[in-house]
């Protein structure tokens, strides 16, 4: 096994354990802009499919590549967008005085 | 190393985690996520900016056509249809991971053995997220029948499917000369997304796509491995590991085990599984009833089901909420996990619905309160207020935890027929003395409703 394999699954146990400390936190309330924003930077796949697509030898690596561009562009901007479309639904009682009932 | 480009994916990887942690409050959601998207902007700058990359036509093109598709798909899609929306997405990605993984064995067939198996598992991870994730499109968008469908010797053939291509994944990383191995694990992997998703139902769905946002991460994840990018590592581990916390919030709010999900097909029997239940009346309240309960209330709790956001009665309930309250009744929301088609659908339907978030309660935080609340207003919700999860140890539903509505001094419960929840169990709840059921359409009754209050 080579250092820099070593590292890479080092770096990818300890992300995954600080990912459950980070959600973990998340109140249900947010899960859904949780899903749609944690989707999104699953889209990081997107840096792999731009080297892929624009390594410039052509033939069917090239096309993988660039119809990876095209999946991964879709899933991080409509991912991101949908987010803050969410959250920006999301508002807090302004009436404070009035009789919510809210603790 | 390419020490300026590893800095700013190390930059990268901090917003997203940076990001990650303001998600987990409503008032700095919205920076998170912008976060999140300034750490992906960065990254994609430092990748173009590479020397592997020579010409940039493609992915010019490539870009252009997903932002496109992108931008379209965020601004039309309606809340409702969400949960399609983020399968579709988790989809994409996993594909995408399983197309790089595959152009970078075209490009480098003589790859050190450590790169092969991350080639393989990014090829199989990718592609059941991609075919397992439209499939779940299609139940959700209605293209394809909701209902689970079964096979025989399900549980065997899938782990039969997994097995032949791990075999198939090792040969071919001990001779990746061998192409026509990685073509049929590719193949293989595209066929059990099919096969493990199809036997799910309808409402088992939330888990599934909780299971399958893992899966895109992991994918991600794997594809970093391929490319010893730790950038891609870290964003698909984060993910990873978020997926399966909302996997296993989902299988507890419904207390089932994630293999139940899996394999048991629930929801594939039509009609209650005990039908030999005496027949009981319900008595039939009017809307005219009911306002003049609600009008009469110091207290109101709402609990609002899927049946409430297929009706789309958000809207007309909110200004149901809002006469009452303006009435000085104290009017709050009791939001069940698994109410919705995702984990915190119901949240965004009524945020939609401008209804603040403040006023939308957790279970553990509300349910103490049911007993000191004059009415529990149940709204297209079934299963979540049976209280057979609580008594009826024969009960599929036994031991899920449930909203107390049963404890509330009177309940009304609006609901389009008698039939039994996704379960299939009677529910108690509808035959008691203090319970007015009030049949219809939610958002003709809710309508009808506001009439009545606001006179």
């Amino acid at each position: 096994m080579t250092e820099a394999l070593m590292f890479s699954i080092v770096i990818f146990v300890l992300a995954i354990f600080l990912g459950v400390e980070l959600i973990s936190k998340v109140p249900p309330l947010l899960h859904t802009p949780l899903m749609s924003g944690s989707n999104a930077i699953s889209g990081i796949t997107l840096v792999g499919s731009l080297i892929a697509a624009g390594e410039g030898h052509g033939g069917l690596s090239v096309y993988l590549g660039t119809i990876a561009v095209i999946f991964a562009t879709i899933n991080v901007v409509g991912g991101f967008l949908v987010t803050d479309r969410m959250l920006g639904m999301f508002k807090k009682d302004k009436k404070t005085e009035s009789k919510t009932g809210t603790p | 190393m390419n020490v300026p480009a590893t800095f700013a994916y190390l930059v990268a990887s901090v917003f997203f985690i940076l990001g990650l942690k303001f998600l987990g409050s409503p008032r700095t959601a919205r920076r998170g996520n912008l976060f999140g998207a300034i750490g992906m902007l960065l990254a994609i700058i430092v990748t173009l900016t590479d020397q592997k990359i020579i010409d940039t036509t493609y992915i010019i093109v490539g870009l252009v056509i997903g932002s496109a598709a992108g931008i379209i798909i965020a601004r039309t899609v309606q809340m409702t249809a969400m949960p399609q929306m983020v399968a579709l997405l988790n989809g994409l990605g996993g594909g995408a991971s399983t197309l790089v993984a595959y152009a970078e064995y075209i490009r480098m067939p003589e790859s050190p053995i450590d790169v092969l198996i991350s080639i393989v598992l990014s090829v199989l991870i990718g592609a059941v997220t991609f075919t397992g994730s439209l499939i779940a499109w299609a139940k959700l968008q209605g293209v394809m029948r909701g209902a689970p469908i079964l096979y025989p010797y399900q549980k065997q053939l899938n782990g039969l499917a997994v097995g032949v291509m791990l075999l198939l994944g090792i040969l071919f990383a001990l001779d990746p000369g061998q192409w026509y191995l990685l073509l049929l694990v590719l193949l293989l992997a595209l066929a059990l997304g099919v096969m493990t998703v199809i036997p799910i139902g309808g409402a088992d769905m939330p888990v599934v796509i909780s299971l399958l946002n893992s899966y895109s991460g992991l994918a991600g994840a794997t594809t970093g491995f391929v490319l010893s990018n730790n950038v891609l590592i870290i964003s698909g581990a984060l993910v990873g590991a978020s997926g399966l916390i909302l996997t296993s919030i989902m299988c507890k709010a419904m207390n089932r085990s994630l293999a139940n999900v899996l394999f048991a097909g629930v929801g594939s029997e039509i009609g209650p599984a005990n039908a030999e239940t005496v027949q009981r009346t319900v008595i039939r309240y009017t809307p005219e009833d009911a306002a003049t309960m609600l009008e009469s209330a110091q207290s109101v709790i709402i609990i609002p089901g899927y049946g409430l956001a297929v009706a789309q009665a958000q809207h007309v309930l909110h200004e149901l909420a809002n006469f009452l309250i303006q009435r000085g009744t104290q009017v709050r929301y009791a939001i069940h996990p698994v109410a919705g088609r995702m984990p915190g659908h119901m949240n965004v339907l009524l945020a939609e619905a401008n209804v603040p978030y403040d006023l939308l309660l957790e279970m553990d935080q509300i349910n103490d309160d049911f007993q000191n609340t004059d009415v529990a207003l149940v709204i297209g919700a079934n299963d979540v207020v049976n209280p057979a999860a609580r008594s009826k140890k024969d009960s599929p539903l036994y031991g899920m935890p449930i909203l107390n509505v049963d404890q509330a001094r009177s309940a009304i419960v609006l609901k389009r027929s008698l039939n039994p929840g996704f379960a299939g169990e009677d529910n108690e709840l509808f035959y008691e003395k203090k319970t007015m059921m009030v049949f219809g359409d939610a958002k003709a009754t809710l309508t009808n409703l506001v009439q009545l209050v606001k006179q």
